[in-house]
């Protein structure tokens, strides 16, 4: 037998009811439309997530003064790590930020105690080199940042977080505002509008460093945060310890933020592993529906099994013929799921404005899938039509 | 496939007997001789039940028998696999059936086309040779309808043309006239004979007296006994 002639006779049996093919395929295109659906949206949103937190985290070193051991002595950062790792190729802006032990000091803005309101607050107060400012890309809403200049004269002044300054009730520096820290005056300089990096510094207040050494006897920097040119946050990663502490750099602790993709990766996976089931569930669904459909179509055709061997066909043709037709029936669901699957993250993509990513193996599989479920599907009803005699069929059908 | 020896006849049936089951057994067939020469229009008649189907059935390979030896054209079909005689029946033979067993959702000449199919024949010319069979048998004016539209008698016609596809050695009919009225059997019947008479083997089974007294030669069938008559 030709493959033209098989292939004929696989298609003219399809289209003998197309209605009844159709609503047999519906299973299987529902099913894989979930899975081509379910892969590229996922792959979709997970790209747009890294793409929105990439750029911050890409570009992002923090090195960090290892907590002193049982026996061991604390390793400081020296106070001029930013110049030291601005001679670092890669390096964009760094800065030293630490935390001010101020005791249980309190902040406030007037010195007289006011029994109408809270005027005390306890906020964080933070020494930070001027390059720090660079380094987390804050943006200044009001006033002016300290300089090197004050932090060389230790002089009393502050710039405030913004979310600090609405607590104190500061919007302005046009008035000179000035801000208690425990018996400690400063001035208020400026207020910051925001920061990309490091966001506790938004409740805090910011003296120099030279002021906190003077007047809160900060021993070293805390923190070094670096903003590196992406993709050179390895390379500044292993140098910046050795550049700080040439004597000790397994003293430091060097890190990149945890990238935030796979926390959401994990949230995703449950939705993800639920859509999966769902399409796979759709498949088995689909595939049943094939079995049934090819087997009725098996017992309907009894008497024109009985005449195709009668006119020369071997129980494989018949088998053959059978098992064609069902996986045709899944392979036009696969072919029919894929486009759907598609549409479906293109839609949802145009519908949040995302880039629609798709791993091109989903829809190109889903056919190869669709056709494997109806060959495996088609198998017994192909078994039960090849071992039919055909003096029965003949007599059996009309 | 061996050459025919000189002289041999196309059908030659020599003991043959076909048991059904075990316990008991029931003889459907019994020590059946018989000689079919090429060219012979030959009816074999017989109530229901006698066993004529299951004759029909050994001539075109479709059963085997269980006793005896079966020659078509020089070759013991007993020794040839299921594959064999699948294209024994294809090349050979052509069946027209009571129920004519035309494919409903096919058009006539897809319905004769469907002949070849089996054959590992070209596809070229098949539509043409297709038209010759249903002109042969005076359907050439149906070939675009669905067998659904046509009437009894033509229906069987597109049988015949179907069976005549590649030109067959013997053409086996199972009762072609049952499901058709006096006028319509009378015209089919004339239908072979004119087959016959430009050389086609007819082996004919019939319940229907008149109609197996068309043929050239005539054998009764009963209880699974074959009788010659003269």
């Amino acid at each position: 037998m030709r493959v033209r002639d098989l292939g004929g006779e696989v298609v003219a049996g399809l289209f003998a009811r197309p209605g009844r093919t159709l609503l047999t395929v519906l299973g299987t295109v529902i099913g894989l439309t979930a899975l081509v659906a379910t892969l590229g949206l996922s792959r979709t949103a997970g790209n747009q997530i890294v793409g929105r937190f990439d750029e911050l985290a890409a570009t992002e070193v923090v090195v960090t003064a290892r907590p002193p051991g049982l026996n061991a002595q604390a390793t400081n950062i020296p106070w001029d790590a930013p110049q030291r790792l601005a001679r670092l190729r890669g390096v964009v802006a760094v800065g030293n930020v630490s935390t001010v032990d101020v005791g249980n000091s309190l902040v406030s803005t007037s010195p007289v105690a006011d029994p109408q309101r809270q005027t005390d607050l306890k906020l964080a107060v933070k020494a930070a080199s001027p390059e720090l400012f660079d380094a987390i890309r804050a943006a200044l809403r009001s006033g002016r940042l300290f300089d090197r200049g004050h932090s060389a004269r230790r002089e009393a002044v502050a710039v405030l977080g913004p979310n600090a300054a609405s607590r104190l009730g500061i919007t302005s520096v046009s008035q000179l505002p000035a801000i208690a820290v425990g018996d400690e005056l400063f001035l208020v300089i400026g207020i910051l509008d925001g920061v990309a990096r490091q966001h506790d510094l938004l409740s805090a207040v910011l003296i120099p460093e030279g002021t906190a050494q003077r007047l809160f006897r900060l021993n070293a920097p805390e923190v070094v945060v670096v903003e590196t040119r992406i993709g050179a946050t390895r390379l500044i990663a292993q140098q910046a310890p050795l550049a700080l502490r040439p004597d000790n750099p397994t003293g430091l602790r060097v890190t990149s933020p945890p990238e935030p993709q796979r926390v959401r990766d994990a949230v995703q996976s449950d939705l993800y592993l639920l859509f999966l089931m769902l399409g796979g569930v759709s498949l088995l669904v689909g595939a049943i529906g094939i079995a049934n459909v090819t087997l009725v179509s098996v017992m309907e055709r009894t008497g024109e099994i009985g005449l195709r061997r009668a006119i020369g066909a071997t129980r494989y043709h018949i088998a053959f013929q059978f098992l064609l037709e069902s996986s045709a029936m899944g392979l036009v669901g696969g072919i029919f799921g894929a486009s759907l699957g598609t549409l479906v993250v293109v839609g949802v993509s145009a519908f949040q404005s995302w880039t629609p990513v798709m791993d091109p193996a989903g829809p190109l599989a889903a056919p190869v899938i669709g056709g494997l479920i109806g060959l495996v599907a088609g198998a017994y009803p192909a078994l039960r039509a090849a071992r039919m005699e055909p003096v029965e069929a003949l007599r059996a059908g009309t | 496939m061996t050459s025919p020896v000189v002289g041999s006849s196309l059908v030659a049936l020599s003991g043959v007997g076909r048991r059904y089951g075990e316990d008991p057994p029931f003889d459907a067939l019994r020590d059946v001789d018989l000689r079919v020469e090429v060219g012979e229009w030959l009816s074999i008649a017989g109530p229901s039940g006698s066993g004529k189907t299951t004759l029909l059935n050994i001539l075109g390979c479709l059963d085997r028998q269980t006793s005896g030896s079966y020659v078509f054209d020089g070759v013991d079909v007993a020794s040839l696999d299921d594959g064999q005689r699948a294209g024994l029946r294809s090349r050979e033979m052509g069946f027209v059936f009571q129920s004519f067993h035309l494919l409903a959702h096919r058009t006539v000449l897809e319905n004769v086309m469907i002949a070849e199919i089996y054959r590992n024949s070209s596809a070229d010319g098949r539509d043409r040779r297709a038209q010759e069979a249903l002109a042969k048998v005076g359907l050439e004016h149906r070939s675009e309808f669905l067998p659904t539209r046509l009437s009894g008698g033509e229906r069987q016609r597109a049988a015949i043309a179907r069976a005549l596809m590649g030109s067959p050695q013997v053409l086996l009919c199972d009762e072609p006239t049952g499901n058709l009225d006096t006028a319509t059997t009378a015209a089919l019947l004339d239908l072979l004979e004119g087959l016959n008479a430009s050389g086609l083997t007819i082996v004919l089974i019939t319940h229907d007296r008149d109609v197996a007294a068309r043929a050239s030669r005539q054998a009764r069938i009963l209880d699974g006994v074959l009788m010659e008559t003269p």
